[in-house]
């Protein structure tokens, strides 16, 4: 028994050795971290530093132009709202509509397992594929043109995946016994679906649009695929109008471009004064797209914190 | 029983038509509720319909683009000169622009974020957890032309610092922007795999005296390994499909290589190379783009498959 001293200064020796590791792990897993939060410092400061300059009145109101100097985003940030507008009216209602059935009507058999395994393979389709689709289909088969409504069908397509997967889990995260208690008063299913599953569950679909439009309004790749114009100096028709019947559709049909290929466009021009135009761009696209991710993450949060059934 | 039928033979009078407009009214509920579920049925249908849409879309005009170019040249011809007089169709070409960024990409992305992933399930203490799991999450939520900006005009000039030779447009540096954007990917699907190996695999593990590290290494990630796999494999479908940083960053001259100082067009750069221009519909260049997207939904198809079965896999083991 005269080797027992040395073992147990042996085994401290590794017990430490095992502590350092554990120790230089967790540093390891905290630079790992930095790095990402790092880059998007970097990112983010850059774009500010260079582009915050640029950001006055005359460039949201300006067209883009050869000067950079007089160049703005009018109608970039007037085509992206338009097109989101098509595609939030097209995405919400059948994306939400999708999840109800998926989760409340639809019975175990072979075509909704075809939906479902659709639903997640279209989820890893990349997106300039729906460029190509749109192109293909929207813009030659059924004639729409390279045009608002294109580019906002092709991008609800895009997104209908992510509004479809946070309905059901907003639905699924219902107790059962709301249903059961609406039944028992004589509800049909469709009554329990809407007065009670869908407002129960809207703040958590609500979640699930914004992150998806987020991601719509930074898509650009299938937008320039349909052929939006990279340089355009005129507004889509108003859809307003001061004659009956006071609304016009013509917008719908219009060439147009948007926030992320204006910024395409004037990072891939060699002059420095436009890459500063497009570090400004960049910084009100990140701005914008980093508000919505922002304002949905606090939702869930407020969502998970606030309701206990 | 008779007190149903006397009531409603006592009543003819004043009930008979309440009766009938109360089977009136159940007959356009229930036709309500059925128009209701098929209009539903049919919102999810479209979800089939799109993908449809792209298989018919990509195929009926690949056909077309075969008819003239021979399968064998598409995979075996060395250039890509669709748009010259001379016109050569070899996919090999912009496929090793993909392939070489993709690889960079994932060179960052799985190291990167298996370790954030790790840390996160095993390390982290809660707070930390709460906080980073949200930013990692802005992080891909980040519009991807900013991203090809930031290589562009940041990421390049910073490693043509360390290396002067490094032209303006190169794989490199797109594709380490593309692996930083790509870590949220990897690490969120890893971390849930992590996170759904039972507690008792792990106290088994720290009963026997080991470490953390030790767990997380020797139980934790083989445990979770299938989970880790499709991470992966879903990482690299999104490198291979990622398309504005390459647009951006790594210039759109088709260029057969695979060193990543280079500038090189990929698949998905060509693309929106031909997009910007003003190539009419029905030509031969026009279909390029749809027999290059369909190569690309190939890829990326077989690997989301493989991303999904490894997947199930974790899931029905515990």
């Amino acid at each position: 028994m005269a080797s027992v001293a040395p073992n147990v200064q042996e085994i401290r020796a590794i017990i430490a050795r095992h502590k350092r590791r554990d120790f230089i792990f967790a540093i390891c897993g905290i630079i790992a971290l930095m790095i990402g939060v790092l880059t998007f410092a970097a990112l983010f400061t850059d774009m500010a530093i260079r582009g915050i300059p640029r950001l006055d009145a005359d460039f949201f109101t300006n067209f883009p132009s050869r000067k950079p100097e007089r160049a703005g985003i009018l109608s970039a940030w007037v085509g992206s709202t338009l097109v989101m507008f098509v595609t939030a009216a097209v995405a919400v209602p059948l994306g939400v509509a999708a999840g109800i059935y998926l989760e409340e009507y639809a019975p175990k058999n072979w075509m909704t397992d075809i939906i479902e395994i659709n639903i997640t393979n279209l989820a890893g389709v990349p997106s300039i594929v729906y460029g190509l689709l749109a192109l293909g289909l929207f813009v030659y088969q059924f004639g729409l043109g390279q045009s608002i409504l294109s580019a906002g069908l092709a991008l609800a397509l895009l997104i209908l995946p992510v509004v479809i997967v946070a309905t059901r889990e907003a639905i699924r995260s219902i107790p059962q016994m709301i249903r059961e208690g609406s039944y028992a008063l004589g509800a049909t299913k469709w009554q329990t679906v809407r007065d009670h599953i869908v407002p129960y569950s809207s703040p958590g679909i609500l979640t699930g649009v914004i992150i998806g439009m987020a991601r719509a309004i930074g898509e650009t790749a299938p937008v320039i695929t349909i052929g939006a114009l990279t340089f355009i100096a005129f507004l889509p028709p108003s859809p307003v109008q001061s004659e009956p019947p006071f609304i016009n559709f013509e917008w719908l049909f219009s060439p147009f471009s948007v926030m992320p290929i204006q910024m395409f466009n004037w990072t891939s021009r060699p002059e420095a004064e436009f890459q500063v135009n497009a570090a400004a761009a960049g910084f009100v696209l990140v701005l914008m797209t980093l508000a919505m991710n922002g304002l949905a993450i606090w939702l869930r949060y407020r969502l998970r914190k606030n309701i206990k059934w | 029983m008779t007190a149903v039928t006397r009531n409603g033979s006592e009543s003819d009078v004043n009930s008979a038509r309440p009766t009938a407009k109360r089977l009136a009214q159940r007959r356009t509920r229930i036709w309500r509720e059925k128009a209701v579920e098929s209009l539903l049925f049919l919102a999810a249908l479209v979800s089939v319909f799109t993908t449809l849409g792209i298989v018919y879309v990509l195929v009926s005009e690949s056909v077309v683009f075969f008819s003239h170019v021979s399968i064998i040249d598409f995979l075996t011809d060395t250039q890509w000169t669709p748009l010259f007089d001379d016109k050569h169709f070899g996919i090999m070409v912009l496929l090793s622009g993909t392939l070489t960024s993709s690889a960079v990409a994932l060179c960052i992305a799985i190291p990167l974020g298996t370790i954030i992933a790790i840390y996160l399930s095993e390390f982290a203490p809660f707070k930390v957890r709460e906080v980073a799991k949200p930013f990692l999450e802005l992080l891909g939520g980040v519009p991807t032309i900013v991203y090809g900006y930031f290589a562009l005009i940041v990421v390049t000039p910073l490693l043509q610092k360390i290396w002067p030779e490094l032209p303006g447009f190169n794989l490199l540096s797109a594709g380490m922007v593309m692996g930083i954007m790509i870590i949220p990917y990897v690490s969120s699907i890893s971390e849930d795999a992590m996170r759904a190996v039972p507690m008792s695999l792990r106290e088994g593990s720290y009963a026997m005296g080991a470490t953390r590290f030790q767990t997380a290494i020797k139980v934790v990630v083989p445990a979770a390994f299938s989970g880790l796999a499709s991470a992966y494999i879903l990482g690299i479908s999104r490198a291979v499909g990622e398309t504005m940083i390459l647009a951006v960053a790594a210039g759109m001259q088709p260029n057969l290589t695979f060193n990543p100082a280079e500038p090189a067009a990929t698949i998905t750069a060509y693309i929106v190379q031909v997009a910007l221009g003003d190539l009419p519909h029905g030509s031969i260049g026009y279909q390029t783009i749809f027999a290059a997207g369909l190569t690309l939904l190939l890829i990326t198809l077989v690997f989301n498959i493989l991303g999904h079965v490894m997947r199930r896999k974790f899931r029905e083991v515990y």
